[in-house]
């Protein structure tokens, strides 16, 4: 199963990535040969097959609330392309 | 001073505390050899050049006031691939998108080697955030195999691998999610480990599958790999997939008897089917032999699902990266392409920062997990990742651990497969088993074909280490590939 132009496009925005013509062209061709690849997988019969999604058996990974050092708003904030009055700071997010 | 730098991490630090060699001396004769042969290889990102001189002369200082608790890995320079954190060291993972992220904390595994006396050498090179098979899908430059310099070291930790095979460093570190220490391990002919998943903490370590992503040592030998386990080995509650087993490890005994009567090996047919070159097979298939002279007990064994894993595989990494890599969104950290609002600087940034391949599965990724396709493509694959769980539990029932080929070819050309992603994505087709059943693998060399380094794989039990170790140590015990070392700036 091939995929279209307009999936590739809709699933970049899902992915909130741009992407130029050529990537679009060259994504589209790439991943639909990757996709019908992994048709390989429908041969499988996975009927009453639980899926894996940890391989160890933990569970409910616990801990007490204590009090201990954590970065400062200093240190947290020097990796910021932009910070203000300690903050992130980013373009307007809201219309108007 | 070459000398120094072809020694084992072991030997180093006995050569250290013996006080025959200073750690100045050590870290000097390596970043010389770095000087002189990095040009060619391109193994290194970042040089901690001055961070390593200040550091050996600091445990050199202590050693002369006579402190006797060191560490064992006091004095030995370590190269750690550039997905690991380092606190106030450029951490890039080859991406533009992190090209100038200084980490304001170590990662466990980095407080761990520093705990032990290691000296962090330099950052090594990779694919973009881990994700590629040739060490080629770096943002920055390319990397080569030190033994044919118009070859791949492999990936994605091929930075890790060719800084040891080329004397570059004493050990490395690496990271694996589906292949990416034992198959570059391989292509350069040195020693890769993945160990079980949750033996090593992975704070620090930037996510790419969080289910199968796990950090491991890449050595010149067998002890050093079991040494760089244990100190990096153990619980660590930064982690939540840290397991309390993992103390266990820091304390392996590798038999100084080669013996391996009582061990059973299995042989996994499929590991053996198409696609695997003639030489690395003759290769492999020696081993195995020189096992059974040990006195192991071989036999074969199907794995049937091993067809399925690839596929499994992609899916399940590409949906985990889909969400991991959300975060670069050009807020917090990172490059930040400007725009107008939010939204077109999420695009714009993505867009600039990405390389192709990260692209390519963040895409794939998005697509397995959207509305419509989870089912088909993410669920299959994690129904398909039991049935390969399944199969490895029935075939340890019969055996203690099983040997194959750790990668189907040896090093191939610079570029060849790099407008073929999926012939690439084929590369990792005998490592990623272990990584979606979190087993623990081993890549120590067995020979070579063409001229090129071949890899024998030995997988094992869920924090079976001891057992994979020993039957590799007791292997290398009996052989002189991990001695047979590239002819590069010799």
């Amino acid at each position: 199963m091939a995929i279209s132009r307009a999936e590739v496009e809709h699933v970049a925005r899902l992915a909130r990535l741009g992407l130029t013509e050529a990537e679009i062209e060259a994504l589209t061709e790439q991943l639909g040969r990757i996709l019908a690849h992994m048709e390989v997988l429908r041969q499988v019969d996975t009927r009453d097959v639980p899926p894996t999604y940890h391989v160890l058996p933990l569970q409910n990974v616990l801990r007490t609330d204590t009090v201990q050092e954590s970065l400062s708003q200093e240190a947290a904030l020097r990796n910021a392309p932009q910070a203000e009055a300690g903050a992130f700071k980013v373009p307007k997010i809201t219309e108007g | 001073m070459s000398a120094t730098t072809k020694l084992t991490a072991t030997r180093l630090n006995r050569l250290f505390l013996a006080g025959e060699l200073s750690a100045e001396e050590i870290v000097e004769a390596y970043l010389e050899r770095i000087q002189a042969v990095d040009g060619q290889v391109g193994a290194y990102l970042t040089v901690t050049a001055a961070e390593a001189r200040e550091r050996a002369r600091k445990l050199d200082a202590r050693r002369k006031a006579g402190d006797t608790a060191l560490g064992p890995l006091a004095g030995v320079p370590v190269a750690i691939k550039d997905n690991i954190c380092t606190q106030g060291i450029r951490t890039t993972c080859a991406s533009r998108i992190l090209e100038n992220f200084v980490p304001p904390y170590d990662a466990t595994v980095v407080s761990r080697l520093q705990a032990a006396g290691a000296i962090i050498i330099g950052k090594t090179n990779l694919d973009e955030f881990a994700m590629g098979s040739s060490t080629e899908n770096s943002a920055f430059q390319v990397t080569r195999n030190p033994w044919d310099i118009s070859r791949v070291p492999g990936g994605s930790s091929g930075g890790s691998a060719a800084a040891v095979a080329a004397d570059l460093c004493a050990a490395a570190l690496g990271s694996d999610t589906g292949g990416s220490i034992r198959q570059p391990a391989a292509l350069c002919g040195v020693v890769g480990l993945k160990p079980t998943y949750g033996a090593v903490s992975r704070y620090g370590l930037v996510a790419f599958a969080s289910s199968l992503d796990q950090i491991g040592p890449i050595t010149k030998d067998v002890a050093d790999a079991a040494l760089l386990l244990s100190v990096i080995a153990g619980y660590d509650r930064r982690d939540s997939t840290s397991h309390p087993d993992a103390d266990r490890l820091q304390r392996i005994q590798l038999p100084t008897d080669p013996n391996l009567s009582g061990i059973r090996v299995g042989v996994p047919r499929e590991y053996f089917a198409q696609g695997v070159e003639p030489g690395v097979r003759q290769a492999v298939e020696q081993a195995i032999a020189k096992l059974a002279e040990l006195g192991a007990t071989v036999d074969e064994v199907s794995l049937p699902h091993t067809e399925y894993a690839l596929d499994a595989y992609y899916i399940v990494a590409t949906a985990e990266a889909s969400s991991n890599l959300a975060r670069y969104d050009g807020v917090r950290y990172g490059l930040r392409a400007e725009a107008d609002s939010v939204t077109e600087m999420y695009l714009r940034t993505r867009q600039q920062g990405f390389g192709l391949e990260v692209k390519r599965r963040i895409m794939l990724g998005t697509y397995a997990l959207s509305a419509g396709y989870y089912d088909a493509y993410y669920k299959k694959a994690q129904q398909v990742r039991t049935l390969v769980i399944r199969d490895f539990e029935a075939a340890f029932r019969r055996f203690d651990v099983l040997v194959a080929p750790t990668s189907p070819t040896v090093a191939w050309g610079l570029g060849e497969r790099l407008d073929d992603p999926l012939a690439m994505y084929m590369a990792d087709i005998l490592t990623i088993p272990a990584n979606l059943a979190g087993l623990p693998a081993i890549s120590i060399p067995c020979g070579l074909s063409q001229g090129l380094p071949v890899g024998l794989q030995i997988i094992g039990r869920h924090f079976d280490e001891p057992t994979v170790l020993r039957v590799a140590y007791a292997y290398e015990k009996v052989t002189q590939h991990h001695q047979t070392r590239p002819a590069l700036g010799q």
